[in-house]
């Protein structure tokens, strides 16, 4: 009696049996098997905040700052999410143009639609304000907290360095490093940039379709935090600094001073300088193409980088190698004989102290006659190669001709010939009157300030050198960790009493009647020093090295003025004794002499002009 | 009395009230997550949409317990009344009703608001029941045929005019309720065809479907002329002809007879259109937000996706985004069998009625809420175009869970009194 139309309840029952199982399905693909969804809702709704450690500070060697941080903010923009925002409100509150806004997101959207990119860098704590409180109306945009390096005391740009944003190949190179981070481009920055820099950290923050932030990723279990970079303490004596800085406002040149009995480099001025704070923030671009289009290289590190011809300074280093060598004694007197080389007026000289005192051109002349020709005075040239030979490696052990591994960047090795070298400059044959010019600091010899002032540092160790180096120690105040790679003491192999001979020429250069920097006498220091008149295009360098007191010395200079018109005792002694007089007494009292040193400028000026005859011949120069 | 009331309580089918009361609940729960932000959590926050959700759910339990009190005549013999008033309503709201979302379906005074066309459905089934269970009600007549229809498509259309695509087509699902009663299978295999046609007209270039619709008529009739010889060619021309013919109409009818969005969410579904950030945004925030769930879920409250709107309409007709996110494939197949459970339920509840009426009526609640969980799952997870129609109990909105309510409960208490007598 049953309806047979009941019957159809089956097929009912099995149409919903059927959009059931279907949906069931699809459930099981798009939750368990698929997991792109997964991917996708995280892309949605985490936001990969970096947390960026603040950057170490670094402070000169009696504790006072030389580079702190300061806040500002990157306003970053996610474009896909930027929806219905007022563009005039918005280019009004940030005071950029319409034209530049819809720049900038073009620039954003080609980076990624998805990612945040910064839409305006480094806005400062007070620009940032305003912007602040109107930001949530945004949607698509937020604010990143940076941080920008200042300089209180504007000093120092070459030994600091600056730091930049990462490029493509350095983000490829270490991955460490994401688009928009900065890194230490040279400098300090740069070769501890790893202690510098700290840890970045990393928070995921939750955001809700408008982008507004609702809270911690499950509170934060996954976030890490960024670990602080370490701060510096720097070998810089920022008084120190400042004077010598103050001195070369005006003038092209170097002045590096170095504690000999630690290495640690108390001043390091590379003029002409700039005030680092230029190359911060948003300024920088303009300021650095300013600065590299300068005609006297402000950029340009002249201390590490400059291969210049040391001049008679390097006339101690003969006397010494000669010494050592046996060629000469203590007591090897020879004739000025203006025939050989040029020289100025003065009595021969009977020794070697004397030779220093006076620097002598012709009896250096003779020295390196002697270093090189040591068998077969008249010719020979595999006899010069021996000597050549011999002569390379002593120097090479007083760091001339090696790279000085200062903890800088960048760091020249300068130039000593070797026999090598002049196989290959003179296919057809060499010997010692091919390179004389060496004898006396011109010729092929290239020495950065750098070396000069180690060398000073040398001979007033008495035959070692500590590498120069910028930094004591790092890490916290309360914790510092001594930086260790500097201790080591680098000998030369030259008996001391060779060396005290040489000191001993280079107070008399100082003190004694023909000495040739009687300049850089100050009453109550006993200075040491070595003019030297460096020839070049252009009128000559003045050079001078010294250190102080003679016993027992606690700094040692070199001074290298470019250009100056006149010999090493004219310019670079004086204001070598300057620098020496203001870090052992803390004032320099000769006042008149500091005053006229200062505002006197004794370079010529840029471009230099080919001097018309020059007064010696010397080849290769 | 007490006997009766006695009885009444052993006859109400409690396993339904049970799911009922477990979807109610859990779309509470869903519409709690959906909207919860962390400032603001106290539950009777009746400013905030979980808060008025616990009134519509109070007011419910109130309609239900009425509904079951009343007795059970009262629709029987009112049905015309009641589709009469709701007609009027749908009449009056195109007047003087406010429009949400483009569509012309509220009765609102401030805050509060009411959905005629929601009742409307439920209206419409006890009309249907009526005019098929008369005396003289025979399906294979015309005249039945005609008034059952009659009585399904004037209140659809007026829906239609409110603009409200989704309920209108809701009164589609009828076509179970007519199958029960007789209405031909072949219209059902008619319609399911159409769909077919329709979806490859839109997939496949038309003359390769037509030559796909020759071979398949050729195999055909090849097949069927080797086991009967009577077969006549001219039915299987036709059949190709007409079929070829609804292939070239369909164009006409996609872009003529859709409005834009409508066109723009076939084809985003149809993979057609692929408009993440435009049309396809919810349905893709939608998938992710389900997809995201993986099987157990991000647990309660902890949806990201949902919570932090970027699933629009998250606690209406997006509310499965929120379950599937939270609770996982788990809760999500378990709400799906409880809706599979309730319609088949309903089903075998209503075939067990003596009354004509009550069957059909049955069938009919049965309908409606397996079409609208039909097509709201379908579309959240990206299987059938955007619909907007609530999923039944779950989503939020007092007029939606107070209309399933009475629909529900309306059978419930016919079906407590099948015993006694008409």
């Amino acid at each position: 009696m049953r309806n047979p139309l009941s019957s159809r309840r089956y097929v009912v029952m099995g149409i919903f049996i059927a959009v059931g199982a279907i949906y069931l399905l699809r459930l099981a693909y798009l939750q368990i098997f698929d997991d792109t969804y997964t991917e996708l809702a995280n892309r949605n709704a985490l936001r990969y905040v970096t947390q960026y450690p603040s950057r170490g500070l670094i402070y000169d060697r009696n504790g006072k700052l030389l580079v702190y941080n300061e806040a500002v903010y990157d306003l970053m923009v996610i474009p896909r999410q930027v929806k219905h925002i007022d563009t005039a409100e918005f280019c009004n509150l940030l005071k950029i143009t319409k034209e530049d806004f819809v720049k900038k997101m073009e620039k954003a959207r080609k980076y990624s639609t998805y990612a945040p990119s910064i839409f305006e860098k480094q806005i400062s704590k007070e620009d940032f304000a305003p912007i602040q409180e109107k930001i949530y109306l945004y949607d698509g945009f937020y604010a990143q907290s940076r941080t920008l390096r200042y300089y209180p005391e504007a000093v120092a740009c070459h030994v600091l360095g600056y730091i930049g944003e990462v490029n493509e190949e350095m983000i490829e190179k270490n991955p460490y490093y994401k688009k928009g981070d900065y890194i230490g481009m040279s400098g300090l920055e740069k070769s501890y940039e790893e202690i510098l820099r700290g840890k970045k950290g990393s928070k995921i923050t939750l955001v809700d379709v408008h982008n507004r932030e609702k809270g911690s990723f499950k509170d934060g279990i996954y976030d890490t935090a960024a670990v602080a970079g370490k701060n510096l303490y720097s070998t810089i004596d920022i008084e120190l600094q400042k004077y010598a800085e103050q001195i070369m406002a005006n003038k092209r040149g170097c002045i590096v001073a170095i504690e000999p009995e630690s290495g640690e480099v108390l001043c390091f001025v590379s003029a002409p300088y700039y005030d680092p704070n230029l190359l911060v923030g948003r300024v920088r671009g303009k300021n650095y193409k300013m600065l590299a289009e300068d005609i006297s290289k402000p950029l340009f590190n002249r201390v590490l980088m400059a291969e210049y011809p040391p001049g008679s300074i390097f006339k101690i280093a003969q006397a010494l190698i000669a010494l050592d060598m046996g060629v000469i004694t203590p007591n090897t007197g020879f004739a000025c004989d203006k025939g050989l080389v040029g020289c100025h007026n003065h009595p021969s000289a009977t020794c070697v102290r004397d030779a220093i005192k006076m620097s002598c051109n012709p009896y250096f002349y003779r020295v390196f006659q002697r270093v090189v020709q040591q068998t077969n005075p008249k010719s020979g040239k595999a006899d010069s190669k021996y000597g050549l030979g011999l002569w390379t490696a002593a120097a090479k052990r007083m760091g001339f001709g090696v790279r000085l591994d200062i903890d800088l960047p960048n760091a020249r090795k300068g130039f000593i010939p070797d026999t090598n070298f002049y196989n290959k400059w003179y296919p057809s044959g060499w010997n010692f009157y091919t390179i004389y010019s060496n004898s006396i600091g011109q010729g092929e010899v290239g020495v950065i300030p750098l070396q000069m002032a180690n060398f000073a540092a040398l001979v007033a160790n008495r035959g070692w050198y500590i590498t120069p180096h910028l930094v004591r120690s790092y890490g916290d105040e309360d914790k510092k960790e001594k930086y260790v790679k500097y201790g080591e003491k680098h000998y030369s192999l030259i008996p001391s009493s060779y060396w005290d001979l040489a000191v001993e020429g280079m107070w008399g250069v100082v003190h004694e009647a023909g000495g040739t920097a009687r300049r850089a006498k100050i009453d109550d220091i006993a200075v040491c020093g070595k003019t030297g008149t460096a020839e070049n295009i252009g009128e000559d360098h003045s050079v001078f090295i010294c250190f102080a007191p003679m016993n027992n010395p606690k700094i040692a200079v070199a001074v290298y003025i470019e250009n100056a018109r006149g010999g090493g005792g004219t310019w670079a002694a004086p204001i070598a004794s300057l620098v020496i007089e203001k870090y052992l007494k803390g004032e320099v009292e000769r006042k008149e002499m500091e005053e006229m040193y200062m505002q006197t400028n004794p370079c010529q000026p840029l471009p230099l002009v080919r001097k018309v005859k020059p007064k010696k011949v010397h080849k290769h120069n | 009395m007490d006997r009766r009331n006695k009885n009444l309580l052993h006859n109400i089918d409690w396993w339904t009230v049970i799911i009922y009361l477990v979807l109610v609940f859990f779309g509470w729960l869903n519409v709690y997550a959906a909207v919860y932000d962390g400032d603001h959590s106290s539950i009777f926050d009746f400013s905030c949409r979980y808060g008025k959700q616990i009134i519509w759910i109070g007011a419910a339990l109130v309609i239900a317990l009425f509904v079951i009190i009343l007795d059970p005549k009262f629709f029987t013999q009112s049905a015309y009344v009641i589709y009469g008033i709701f007609l009027l309503m749908l009449v009056a709201v195109l007047v003087v009703g406010s429009e949400t979302k483009g569509a012309k379906s509220w009765f609102g005074v401030g805050d509060f608001g009411i959905q005629p066309s929601e009742f409307a459905k439920g209206a419409t089934a006890l009309a249907l029941a009526k005019v098929l269970s008369s005396i003289d009600a025979d399906f294979s007549k015309w005249r039945t045929k005609i008034a059952s229809i009659f009585v399904i498509v004037v209140p659809m259309l007026l829906v239609f005019l409110q603009n409200d695509t989704g309920s209108a087509l809701v009164f589609a699902s009828f076509v179970f309720v007519l199958f029960r009663e007789g209405l031909s299978a072949y219209v059902l295999v008619f319609g399911a065809a159409l769909i077919v046609l329709f979806v490859s007209a839109l997939l496949i270039d038309k003359y390769i479907l037509v030559a796909i619709l020759f071979a398949l008529c050729l195999v055909a009739w090849l097949v069927i002329k080797r086991q009967s010889h009577r077969t006549k060619v001219w039915l299987f021309l036709v059949c190709f002809l007409i079929s070829s013919a609804v292939v070239f109409a369909v164009d006409v009818v996609f872009d003529k007879g859709l409005e834009q969005h409508q066109k723009d969410r076939i084809e985003v579904l149809l993979g057609k259109k692929e408009d993440l950030k435009g049309v396809g945004y919810n349905v893709n925030q939608s998938k992710i937000a389900i997809g995201s769930g993986g099987f157990l879920g991000k647990g309660f409250l902890n949806g990201t996706q949902t919570k932090y709107n970027f699933v629009p309409e998250q606690d209406t007709d997006f509310i499965f985004c929120t379950i599937g996110e939270e609770w996982g494939f788990i809760g999500s197949s378990i709400t799906i069998i409880l809706f599979l459970t309730l319609c088949i339920r309903l089903v075998k509840m209503a075939e067990r009625q003596r009354s004509k009426f009550a069957r059909i009526y049955g069938y009919g609640v049965a309908s409606i809420i397996f079409f609208h969980f039909f097509v709201n799952i379908g579309m959240t997870i990206g299987l059938l175009p955007v619909i907007g129609i609530p999923l039944p109990f779950i989503s939020y909105g007092g007029s939606s869970l107070w209309a399933f309510t009475l629909l529900l409960f309306i059978f419930i208490r016919q079906d407590a009194s099948r015993l006694e007598l008409i």
